[in-house]
């Protein structure tokens, strides 16, 4: 039998339906690809082993009985972010402990729903706050690609990108609040789609940033991702940004190709001192576009050198309010002081890391007395004015190409003690996030090291089917065959 | 945007009457009281989560897990709760703003699960309005409201089950307040009280709230300083969670009091938020402006901005009931009541649905002094709350009919009364069964009147010099009819016997 754990989500749905295989059959070869492998990678806090079984036999008996769902079957891992019920959901922060929630978010009910099998609880960044996966308390995940240089696999959904790449599941589920999806995508070689603000519910993800946060897949093509986020999305009346509209059949749009689409490429997104692969790489990317009928616009995104502080001011400001409930007192664990203040602050200082403690100061900071209209105010003018960039573009062109990140893969340990270089990984992508737009990172090329690069493709509002067109030709073009040597 | 919600911008108002200065030793002085009453929303669930919002129960069984702050929950406004803060506006005559927002108010503490709670800061879904008071000389005023807006109540900290511990009670977090925020046009002990008992009154007509102070659905923090009459504005202190309108007044009393002997004594008031202690009647300090929180006000970025229809704000204003000042109104024209006696009817629905009730089809003034002079007077003499009034409004219609249609004289109608309190009994059925019909048989009365006569013949001489004789023989009469003589009757044939004109 063919190693089942290299299917794409889409050839292993079809082989369940064919028969070819059960889900059992699939669950376990993964499995024990997780048992071998997972010891290296670290992509797995948390591996459901009995579940996954009981979910795995379930489903076959479901689809023996003709009931089969859209993802009947299939073998997924679940960011640490998505509360499962009964199951340890920690957000890979020391402060929840072994809290496991009564209640299981929206996001993964509807896979469940539509037939999928919980494989275990994926790694991440502490509260999704980095971008290479080493402030979760359950330490970093290594990159499969280049094993042995230990690089990062990127962040925050670090362990999602990882274990995709790595073949632990057949897809995953990510979120992405200032690019979380994509630059991890862009590091391990695979795809991943962060939808439009308010396509996927919020209802049992473990808040980073409300206004910016949303879920998303990371899976190993196009057409997996699209699958993924079909079944992944749609209104939920517990969230109250949640949009109440039609999710359409993504899947569908990956081969519709891009003749007569106009695709705008935003100077801006040219910076100083960016390895000249990336430069290259972009320009094959726009060569392919053009080759396959779209036409291609300059565009101006004015105002994308904002973007960054922006965000980093937006997002703390969140953070720093929606973390307030970790406090020792219902759940998770708890360091008992003096009095209450004392304990607090012993309960936050020992459950916090030295990345979610800092963004809880910027956050608090910016919103005291006295400099919120300096900060926050000023944050939330200038993301409107971002907004209004992309709205003018949109009368130039149909989609946005960019590059996903501005460097490679890197070394577990190289940025860690260096918060601004870290928060520039996040340059090409929060954009969108701040504009709640729909960006998906596709695998385009290597650098000189052999390693995965990625593009974006950036979308109007709800028009995820147009970046899945753009996506598809990408994907097609550049025929990315590489694998990590595992 | 760092100015806190519940600070109005005073400005100039008017000056309080002199007969409301408070007299110092340096000289006059004058008080200003503005108010922040929290109202719980008379709704079954909570805010933002379907959680039970009724009083009562278990410890943390009304809890939901966005009640209890879990991780990944989000609150979903309840539209209810939105109509009758609506409806509250409305019936304060305020503006209702289509366009509102929730921000939240971050602050650390154990009865607060989320760590903020959600409150409308900067954007309240009612705007300016007002509200008619009874001041103390029996004048009305208008206090003005400032805003109401929605906001999440916090959970209950229990500090006295155990020397070393403090229990947490969730079941009240998320349940709905109306914040409603007055303007400081009040200026005395008893204008407060009666703007929190107007406002009590106001809400309970409405339905928007059930006004139980005692079970903390209505609780004022009441803003107090003083000055020198139409001088400049002194320091204010808040006085918080206060419970009841007597203890308003008693508040605001002692605080004006404070604070002028502080004054005349050269020193200065530290703004700062104060208790008041029910024990002594005094007001002591609860934190000073120094340890006041930076609540880090900013939008719920869970939350969209709440927007609402003209049309909706119109479909609430159709179904408003009959507000205390019109009522007050129409119980002087229609029923002939005085100012004062409608307004005491008023002042509670419930007290005038009954007063409707038992007036229907009799004399209405009658009526009224049987409700508000017998049965409160007895009511508050046996410390039984008005709902649980052993005389339903339609028996007590009942004995005032008797005694209308000369079934029963006044004086039987009293012990009909007291029986009817002590059975639950309707005064027809007590009256027939005790044999308490008056007696309008005129040969009966005759012939008692003959008797009396024919015994005391000297007082028949006596009446007859001295006309005003008469009383006393209208009493022998009664006594030996066993009171059951129409007195009107015993008068006039007593009269024609007696042959006084």
């Amino acid at each position: 039998m063919t190693d089942l754990t290299k299917l794409s989500l889409k050839s292993a749905l079809d082989g369940l339906n064919k028969g070819d295989f059960t889900s059992l059959e699939i669950t376990d070869a993964f499995l024990a690809r997780i048992d071998a492998l997972n010891p290296k990678l670290n992509a797995y806090t948390l591996v459901t082993h009995e579940k996954a079984r009981e979910d795995a036999k379930a489903s076959d008996a479901r689809r023996a009985a003709g009931n089969a769902g859209a993802l009947e079957g299939a073998p997924l891992g679940i960011k640490d972010l998505f509360a499962t019920k009964g199951y340890r959901t920690a957000a890979c922060s020391k402060i929840l402990g072994e809290f496991k929630p009564e209640y299981e978010s929206t996001v993964t009910s509807n896979l469940w729903r539509d037939g999928a099998v919980m494989l275990g609880k994926l790694n991440m960044d502490e509260f999704a706050m980095g971008s290479s996966n080493e402030t979760s308390a359950y330490g970093p995940v290594v990159n499969p690609w280049q094993i042995e240089k230990k690089l990062t696999p990127g962040g925050s959904s670090g362990g999602s990108a990882s274990a995709v790449s790595a073949n632990l599941c057949l897809a995953a589920t990510a979120t992405d609040t200032g690019g979380s999806i994509r630059q991890p995508a862009s590091f391990t070689g695979t795809v991943g789609i962060k939808p439009t603000y308010g396509r996927c519910s919020r209802w049992g993800i473990v808040a980073f940033a409300s206004s910016l946060d949303q879920a998303g897949p990371i899976a190993k093509d196009v057409t997996d991702t699209a699958i993924m986020l079909k079944s992944m999305c749609g209104h939920d009346g517990k969230d109250s940004t949640s949009l109440n509209v039609p999710v359409p059949d993504f899947a569908a749009a990956v081969s519709r190709g891009v003749k007569g689409l106009k695709i705008g490429v935003p100077k801006e997104y040219r910076l100083d001192g960016m390895p000249e692969e990336i430069e290259k790489l972009w320009q094959d990317g726009i060569n392919w576009l053009k080759e396959a009928g779209a036409e291609i616009v300059d565009i101006s995104l004015p105002h994308t050198k904002y973007a960054l502080p922006t965000y980093y001011i937006v997002a703390p400001a969140e953070a720093s309010s929606n973390l307030a409930r970790y406090d020792g007192m219902r759940f998770g664990n708890r360091v008992d002081g003096n009095d209450l203040i004392d304990t607090y602050e012993k309960t936050r200082a020992a459950g916090f890391g030295a990345e979610v403690q800092r963004r809880i100061l910027i956050g608090t900071y910016v919103l005291s007395a006295g400099y919120y209209d300096a900060y926050y105010l000023k944050a939330q003018k200038v993301r409107a004015r971002i907004l209004e960039d992309f709205t003018k573009a949109w009368e130039k062109c149909d989609a946005i190409l960019t590059p996903t990140a501005p460097s490679a893969a890197f070394p577990i340990g190289q940025k860690q003690t260096d918060p601004i270089q870290m928060y520039l990984n996040d340059v090409f992508t929060v954009t969108t996030n701040l504009a709640g737009l729909p960006g998906i990172s596709v695998p385009a090329g290597v650098d000189v090291n052999g390693l995965p690069l990625g593009l974006q493709v950036i979308g109007k509002a709800l028009d995820e089917e147009t970046l899945f067109a753009v996506a598809g030709v990408v994907e097609k073009s550049a025929n990315f065959t590489a694998k990590p040597n595992l | 945007m760092t100015v806190e919600a519940s600070t109005p911008i005073f400005t100039a108002f008017k000056t309080a009457r002199p007969d409301q200065w408070v007299k110092g030793v340096t000289g006059d002085w004058e008080i200003i009281v503005g108010m922040e009453v929290h109202a719980q929303v008379a709704a079954n669930s909570k805010l933002f989560s379907g959680a039970s919002a009724s009083y009562g129960g278990a410890p943390n069984s009304h809890v939901s897990f966005i009640d209890s702050g879990m991780p990944g929950m989000l609150p979903v406004i309840n539209k209810f709760c939105v109509e009758q803060a609506v409806r509250t506006g409305l019936g304060l005559g305020a503006k209702i703003n289509l366009w509102s927002r929730f921000d939240r108010k971050n602050y650390f503490y154990p009865d607060l699960p989320q760590g903020y709670q959600i409150s409308q800061y900067l954007y309240p879904i009612v705007g300016e309005g007002e509200l008619e008071v009874e001041s103390e000389d029996k004048s009305t005023i208008m206090v003005g409201i400032e805003r109401i807006h929605l906001e999440q109540d916090a959970g209950k900290s229990i500090h006295d089950l155990d020397p070393d511990a403090t229990y947490v009670d969730l079941n009240r977090s998320g349940c709905a307040l109306m914040e409603i925020v007055s303007k400081p046009d009040i200026r005395s002990p008893e204008e407060a009280a009666n703007y929190f008992k107007s406002l009590r009154s106001l809400v309970r007509y409405l339905g928007t709230c059930d006004g139980n102070m005692d079970e903390g659905s209505m609780r004022a923090d009441v803003n107090v300083s003083v000055r020198r009459p139409g001088g400049e504005l002194g320091t204010r202190c808040e006085i918080k969670n206060v419970n009841s309108t007597k203890f308003v007044a008693m508040a605001v009393a002692y605080e004006a009091r404070r604070q002028i002997e502080i004054l005349e004594d050269g020193g200065s008031i530290d703004q700062e938020t104060r208790l008041f202690d029910v024990k002594t009647g005094q007001t002591r300090t609860m934190r000073s402006k120094e340890d006041a929180h930076d609540y880090r006000y900013f939008p719920d970025p869970d939350l969209l901005p709440l927007v609402i229809t003209q049309e909706f704000v119109d479909g609430i204003k159709a179904t408003l009931p009959e507000l205390p000042s019109a009522k007050k109104q129409r119980f002087i024209n229609d029923f002939g009541l005085s100012a004062y006696d409608a307004g005491v009817l008023v002042a509670d629905k419930e007290f005038s649905d009954y007063f409707e009730e038992a007036a229907s089809g009799t004399d209405a003034k009658m009526v009224n002094s049987w409700l508000t002079v017998e049965l409160f007077g007895w009511l508050n003499k046996n410390g039984v709350e008005f709902a649980n009034s052993p005389i339903s409004a339609k028996n007590l219609g009942g004995l005032v009919k008797l005694i209308q249609d000369g079934t029963i004289n006044g004086k039987i109608a009293k012990d009909v009364f007291a029986k009817m309190i002590e059975t639950g009994d309707d005064a027809s059925t007590i009256v027939e069964r005790d044999g308490l019909k008056q007696t309008t048989d005129t040969g009966a009365i005759e012939k008692a009147i003959d008797d009396l006569m024919a015994t005391q013949p000297d007082k028949v001489t006596e009446a007859r010099e001295k006309p005003k004789m008469l009383g006393w023989w209208v009493g022998q009469v009664m006594k030996s009819t066993g009171g059951k003589a129409n007195p009107a009757i015993v008068n006039d044939i007593l009269k024609k016997k007696l042959g006084i004109e």
